[in-house]
């Protein structure tokens, strides 16, 4: 069965089909973006000189270098606080076993059910009298609570698979609490930070409907709602919007090809349960 | 901890008295007081950003709230009976659901063929396992955007239609009321099928080799030994992948948004747009609330049917 048989050459030639099927839209977007703006041929065809220059048109125009700084800003601020909190509050749900712990634990969960869209609309409010609107920093906060639950259940589940002895032993060195989480509990979880960091990573970057509420039209909009609002301004100039399609693309999909099998097991391990 | 300094110590000399206490002090195991300070900053955010704003969401659904005075009142359920009878939000409801459940169907079955087909001995499936997967890291603004251009009515994907004499195959994707919320899920199969698929390759490490190989030694085919042998073992897999399906499916906003806002007319609706543009483009925070307050309580019960066939397959 695990031989290379003519079954498996079907497959095969079935696969290359598929593959083809994901890289022809790819090939269709990078050669849009080489065409020189208003160009009528046809979407197939490789241009007869490639326009580079539409690269740096499409950043500039698209202001995707404060983007970029936006959404670094906000997805690693969000990430380290994240690991922070999340670590924090899994030490306890995970090793006290008293008759709260369970509801305590599901309270976070519902963070994990409950679409932000509920959420979103007074929290808007909320924070437009706050002054946090247009600001990063509402945007972070937001993060922390609706990524917290998915954070918590990550370190939370991680947690209670590792056996106790490890932090009992240091408990009766007679460390507290704060220093047993620091150098026994911590360390334990860097195995399962890796799949935090990637998932959450992922979804901060990519998010586009929080942004919306939160940046529009403010000066530190994040790369999704920078591509939404460069669609928005003109008649689509596709051979521009390609290229800053591209270029908004290149930080996951460089991230995500270099750490090909760190992505592949955290979400294959990160997403269960 | 003073009861602690009030206990008799059983070996003391006047000095060591204190010393033994303290450390005595430290090797009891302690209340659980410590927890609070650790789930406090999480907790925070969590009652801050979700808990809090959730609730007030819930009872704004019943008032006339503006969004932004504070004079509102109670109107009961006059916000869903207009849910009832107002296309925009009716059509959203019923097209949320039809793209669930298109994309659960479409993404498992994809994803599990990929799976398949990329577990086996072919060459290349490391690469194609990248290539499938990649579309899933990138926003879904670049791929509704991308994909908008290849379904234009005079887009890439009806000229080759036309070239390859299928002219009569050629849709206004985009276009056409019948149509839209069927491309649209396209798309979505397009970019996410490979999450699934690395969550099947990897429930596939858990069928036994040996079972395989004996049951083909009994003769059973490919499609015998899938059904009799890997789908068992797939159980857990399956119940991830249709949780994260229908939690994302419910939830799709960004596709919808950038190919069409919800058009023509309200034809591919979904309940976030609804919710977007009730709240945003139209001033009425109320009525927003209450659609977002049908979508959490189908979420909710999407998660609670989840809860419940899994445990019954494990007690079964």
């Amino acid at each position: 069965m695990k031989q290379y048989t003519w079954r498996t050459g079907v497959l095969q030639v079935v696969m290359i089909g598929v593959a083809l099927f994901v890289l022809v839209p790819v090939y269709i977007l990078v050669n849009t973006a080489l065409k020189p703006s208003g160009d009528r041929t046809s979407p197939l065809l490789p241009p007869t000189s490639p326009e580079w220059g539409n690269f740096p048109a499409a950043w500039e125009q698209a202001s995707l270098g404060s983007a970029l700084v936006s959404s670094t800003f906000v997805t690693v601020g969000t990430i380290v606080l994240l690991i922070a909190i999340g670590s924090l509050a899994a030490y306890p749900l995970a090793r006290i076993t008293a008759s709260w712990t369970p509801y305590v634990y599901y309270g976070f969960m519902l963070g994990l059910i409950v679409p932000s869209f509920l959420a979103l609309v007074p929290l808007y409010a909320t924070f437009r009298d706050l002054g946090l609107l247009a600001h990063p920093v509402g945007l972070i906060i937001l993060y922390l609570g609706e990524r917290g639950a998915f954070t918590i259940f990550l370190y939370t589940e991680f947690l209670r698979a590792v056996p106790k002895d490890y932090d009992e032993a240091a408990g009766i060195d007679g460390a507290d609490r704060l220093k047993t989480f620091w150098h026994v509990i911590l360390p334990l979880l860097r195995p399962v930070t890796g799949t935090v960091i990637i998932l959450n990573a992922v979804f901060i970057w990519n998010d586009f409907y929080a942004p919306l509420l939160f940046l529009s039209g403010s000066g530190s909009q994040t790369l999704p709602v920078a591509l939404f609002s460069f669609t928005g301004t003109y008649e689509v100039d596709w051979t521009l919007l390609f290229a800053a399609l591209i270029i908004a693309s290149l930080p996951m999909l460089i991230a995500f090809l270099v750490m090909q099998k760190a992505v592949f097991r955290g979400y294959a391990t990160g997403l269960k349960g | 901890m003073t009861t602690t300094i009030e206990r008799p110590t059983p070996s003391s000399t006047a000095q060591g008295d204190a010393v033994a206490q303290t450390r005595r002090r430290r090797r009891r195991p302690q209340g659980n007081g410590w927890a609070i300070w650790f789930l406090l900053p999480a907790g925070f955010f969590l009652f801050f950003s979700v808990i809090v704003p959730s609730i007030q969401g819930a009872v704004y659904a019943f008032t006339d709230w503006n969004g932004l005075t504070t004079d509102w009142e109670f109107v009961g359920f006059e916000n869903f009976l207009r849910m009832t009878t107002d296309p925009f939000a009716s059509t959203a409801v019923v097209n949320t659901l039809l793209l669930t459940a298109i994309t659960l169907v479409g993404q498992n079955v994809i994803g599990i063929l990929l799976a398949l087909a990329l577990n086996s001995q072919i060459k290349g499936r490391r690469f194609m396992r990248v290539i499938v997967f990649a579309p899933a890291v990138v926003t879904p603004l670049v791929i509704a955007n991308l994909w908008r251009f290849i379904l234009m009515p005079e887009g890439p994907l009806n000229s080759v239609l036309d070239a390859v004499g299928l002219g009569w195959a050629k849709q206004i994707w985009l276009g056409d009321p019948d149509l839209v919320i069927w491309s649209i899920s396209f798309v979505i199969l397009w970019q996410m099928s490979g999450v699934i698929m690395v969550i099947y390759i990897a429930g596939l490490q858990n069928v036994p080799d040996e079972l395989l190989e004996a049951a083909a030694l009994d003769g059973a085919g490919p499609v015998r030994r899938f059904f009799s042998v890997s789908l068992p073992a797939l159980r857990p897999a399956i119940v991830v992948s249709t949780l994260i399906c229908v939690i994302g499916g419910l939830k799709t906003f960004d596709q919808v948004w950038v190919m069409t806002r919800g058009g023509p007319g309200v034809s591919s609706q979904v309940m976030s747009t609804a919710i977007y543009q009730a709240a945003f483009l139209r001033g009425e925070f109320a009525y927003s609330t209450a659609i977002a307050l049908v979508l959490t309580v189908i979420c909710v019960i999407a998660a609670i049917i989840q809860q419940r066939v899994t445990r019954a397959r494990k007690d079964g």
